[in-house]
């Protein structure tokens, strides 16, 4: 029996170049318009939040207050110190902002993690890079905060060529780098998999040649299901680690010399 | 008589070679839960904490390499 070519397009980086939805404006695409639309419900949610203080909390504000205790008591309080409350809006927007584009991505009419465009990631990462390197620069002084970030404490002087450059590469350019990085790949390649059993499943269940093709795609198309169960956990980690390092990062760039 | 011709994608044979750290690293990770809560099991709350943040920074190399394969393993090929 030979082989016959597979009209078969596998989902690839192609997959995430998606048109805009009016020539005119070509910035106007469906991850803008996630974008967009994750702002209104984020501001409707800490809106509705802020508002009704029963202090026997019903259901919904004991949701709300849960998620605000998360990020206060976890990622700020934990990391940052006693200042933490300069910083406690810009973590809970950032978690709220990378939760809810992440999870476009398993909703029904979406279906599209924000993120697995890379443009978004460096957006937040740049960001993120700003704020820690200009607080640090606005407490210790510009050549203040080079000294802290460079050179730990208690390093003896010949080691210095090779801490310093060492250190400054790690925390002033492989950081941001990392944190864009690992929320877009980790983005890409769930949305990827779940499109290599999605569409894989259905062209084996519809042009499958055997029963046993066809039996095949029915299972990968149910296994999709359990991949989308690993996406909901694969997201939420990573808001929540890209809050957390965050707050990491403002907490070392606040740290005093012992 | 040619050479064997071999074609596909090298970004996953990058892949492949990449993933073997981070399958050690999130091993060693979870290996140290294991012990932590075998020596002291009302500590496993907080160890459990720290192991998802490590998890996730060690993963992110691992996925890195798969999300690069895509975009940079098919240079060279029509």
């Amino acid at each position: 029996m030979s082989l016959m070519p597979l009209e078969f397009e596998a989902p690839g980086v192609h997959s995430f170049d998606l048109p805009p939805f009016f020539e005119s404006a070509p910035w106007f695409d469906k991850y803008m318009l996630q974008a967009i639309l994750s702002v209104f419900v984020i501001m409707a949610f800490w809106l509705i939040m802020a508002r009704k203080n029963a202090l026997v909390p019903g259901k919904a504000q004991y949701i709300g207050e849960t998620a605000y205790f998360f990020v206060r008591n976890t990622m700020a309080r934990d990391m940052i110190g006693h200042d933490f409350r300069r910083y406690l809006p810009l973590l809970i927007a950032l978690f709220s902002f990378v939760l809810v584009n992440n999870l476009w991505g398993i909703f029904p009419f979406t279906l599209l993690p924000t993120a697995s465009h890379v443009g978004w990631p460096y957006g937040l990462a740049l960001l993120v890079w700003l704020i820690y390197n200009g607080v640090g620069i606005a407490k210790h002084g510009f050549f203040g905060y080079l000294k802290q970030t460079s050179l730990p404490s208690g390093v003896p002087v010949f080691m210095w060529p090779l801490i310093i450059p060492l250190e400054f590469v790690s925390n002033i350019i492989v950081r941001p780098i990392t944190l864009s990085l690992r929320l877009f790949a980790n983005m890409f390649a769930g949305h990827l998999l779940v499109l290599v059993f999605v569409i894989g499943g259905e062209y084996l269940l519809v042009h499958g040649e055997t029963i046993i093709n066809r039996v095949a795609g029915v299972v990968g198309l149910i296994f999709s299901m359990a991949i989308f169960g690993l996406e909901i956990f694969v997201q939420s980690l990573q808001a929540f680690i890209f809050t957390v390092l965050t707050a990491q990062y403002i907490s070392s760039s606040l740290a005093e010399e012992h | 008589m040619t050479a064997m011709e071999l074609v596909g994608s090298l970004g996953i044979v990058g892949y492949g070679l990449a993933a073997i750290g981070p399958g050690i690293g999130v091993g060693l990770i979870f290996a140290s839960v294991i012990q932590g809560t075998a020596r002291q099991p009302e500590a496993r709350g907080a160890m459990m904490g720290t192991a998802w943040i490590g998890f996730a920074v060690t993963e992110a190399l691992a996925i890195i390499g798969i999300a690069l394969a895509f975009v940079f393993g098919f240079t060279g090929q029509a």
